[in-house]
């Protein structure tokens, strides 16, 4: 528990009459890997999005690498450069080509001058596989090279958590494989990242925590292989079984 | 001018009735741009007048003396109009009530007033009534800027009659600019400043690299579109005695009687400027359109 990176402390959260988040607590610890799994609307997605203050909180704590996130943290901007965020909808700079896509913040935010930034550019891109696309513009790119993208362009910012939100469910299946790939690379080499995802297989092989949400509420919580394959909770038996066939 | 896509869809099936062939063909004539012809054949005649007829060549010599004024005026007023809109526009979608509530105000009073109005309101209220501030800001500066210096002795006549103008056009246009913008930068996914701020760069910082540069493109077209309202406008300035194209021409024609060549060739002079302005905003638009 000292050495969780995220710590997500009876976090609630509203939109208008709906409890988006009704109580949450979990944390992450660095270099783990956790996945957080349940039916849509569950608050998965709101969850992750509070974590770098997307979202605020109505209640609770959010507490980044000893700093707590609520919506009158002054230094917001600082704790983000901190946290990596991939969306569903990749949301790569359309105007920009990829390259200025990855140095944009290294060069505004990190202050970075703009070889440093382009040669770190290169490296990741190279690390994404698509070593290529520097100088070609996001509209050109296929779903799954926008999304490896969108990978490096957080990672550029040398963040200590990595947070994932949904990122393969806007892809063609054929391309889905290429994201996960990047994203089980990154877990081995040990970075600390929180996954929303639907790809059990991901889960299994990557996480080192499950978290089973369903109505704003944690309902299980464990390693994968007992979450998956002895799970002792009613409703994630139901869940799995409807997603696994 | 586009071509209209009629005549290429002419490719007739062998089993295609006579009649419908007929009707394909009135549709075909129908689609010219008969507009456009009659358009030349004026710009033609008009041509031909200039050259030859003695009261049109007087005319137009007298009314190319406003040209610059006219082209000063709207130029300079679409430079600060597009700056003033800029702030105005941002100062819209901003989540600070304070500046949300001073742009709204801007834009819903200056939207709501003739812009011929507003020129006489700028000439004859605003300017005389900020001399005063203005002179009192001179004596405030004197030990810095010298006694009896320039803002202090500023007087409500060294202030032209055309600056005041440019004022009022920027500002009457810096209010439709500015929902110009707005509705550009709020056509921009929110995805793309949750992006920019999740990779921690400020909500200042989003807007000028990431929000701005693609909103700006998807106004260009209105923005274009203004710039030539602004110059049929700029011609409101007459009103108040700046002698641009539209004044000139009232001076001449009053004088000699000749309305009919005085105000044709007015009007072609415009035409012809919208036209070159109307080609020239084009060729940014598809210079600039490469998303």
């Amino acid at each position: 528990m000292n050495n969780a990176i995220v710590r997500i402390e009876e976090v609630h959260k509203h939109f208008g009459s709906v409890h988006a988040l009704r109580g949450v607590s979990t944390h992450v610890n660095k270099g783990e890997v956790l996945v957080v799994i349940g039916p849509s609307g569950c608050g998965k997605s709101t969850l992750l999005r509070s974590i770098n203050g997307l979202e605020t909180i109505d209640g609770g704590r959010v507490v980044v690498d000893g700093n707590v996130i609520d919506s009158k943290h002054r230094n917001i901007n600082a704790v983000r450069a901190e946290v990596g965020m991939v969306f569903q909808q990749f949301n790569l700079f359309p105007h920009l080509t990829v390259l200025e896509n990855l140095t944009l913040a290294q060069t505004q935010v990190r202050k970075r001058d703009k070889k440093a930034s382009q040669e770190i550019a290169h490296d990741l891109l190279r690390k994404v596989r698509i070593p290529e696309k520097a100088n070609s513009y996001p509209a050109q790119l296929s779903g799954g090279q926008q999304q490896r993208v969108a990978i490096a362009r957080a990672l550029a910012m040398n963040p200590k958590v990595m947070l994932f939100d949904e990122p393969t469910s806007a892809l063609d299946p054929e391309m889905i494989n290429e994201v996960l790939d990047v994203m089980l690379d990154l877990a081995n080499e040990g970075m600390t990242m929180l996954v929303v995802s639907h790809e059990m297989g991901f889960a299994r092989n990557a996480a080192s925590r499950v978290v089973f949400m369903e109505a704003g509420q944690i309902v299980a919580e464990g390693p994968p292989r007992d979450m998956f394959d002895n799970p002792d909770n009613e409703r994630m038996r139901q869940f799995l079984s409807k997603i696994l066939h | 001018m586009q071509s209209p896509s009629g005549p290429q869809s002419a490719n007739i099936l062998p089993s295609e009735t006579p009649r419908t062939a007929q009707a394909r063909a009135v549709d075909q004539i129908a689609a010219l741009p008969f507009w456009l012809i009659i358009v030349l054949l004026l710009g033609v005649f008009l041509v031909y007048q200039f050259s030859t007829n003695e009261t049109y060549v007087t005319a137009l010599t007298r009314i190319i003396n406003g040209i610059s004024t006219t082209l000063f005026v709207a130029v300079v007023s679409y430079a600060l109009a597009i700056l003033i809109g800029l702030f105005a526009g941002l100062g819209r979608v901003s989540k600070n009530p304070i500046i949300f509530n001073l742009a709204t105000f801007y834009v819903q009073i200056i939207r709501g007033v003739p812009i011929l109005v507003q020129l006489l309101y700028w000439a004859f209220v605003i300017v005389p009534l900020a001399i005063v501030p203005v002179n009192g800001l001179g004596a405030w500066l004197s030990p810095v800027l010298g006694g009896g210096n320039f803002l202090m002795n500023l007087q409500s006549r060294d202030i032209d009659f055309a600056s005041r103008c440019i004022l009022a056009l920027a500002f009457a246009y810096g209010g439709f600019e500015a929902e110009t913008f707005r509705a550009g930068i709020e056509s921009i996914g929110k995805g793309q400043m949750e992006a920019a701020r999740s990779l921690g760069m400020t909500y200042t910082q989003a807007m000028r690299f990431v929000i701005l540069p693609q909103a700006i493109r998807r106004v260009l077209p209105p923005l274009g579109n203004d710039l030539i309202a602004m110059l049929k406008d700029s011609s409101l300035v007459s009103a108040l005695g700046v002698r641009d194209m539209t004044q000139e021409a009232r001076l001449y024609a009053a004088a000699s009687f000749r309305y009919i060549e005085t105000y044709s060739s007015l009007a072609f002079l415009y035409l012809s400027l919208t036209l070159i302005l109307s080609g020239f905003t084009r060729w940014i638009e598809t210079r600039w359109k490469q998303l």
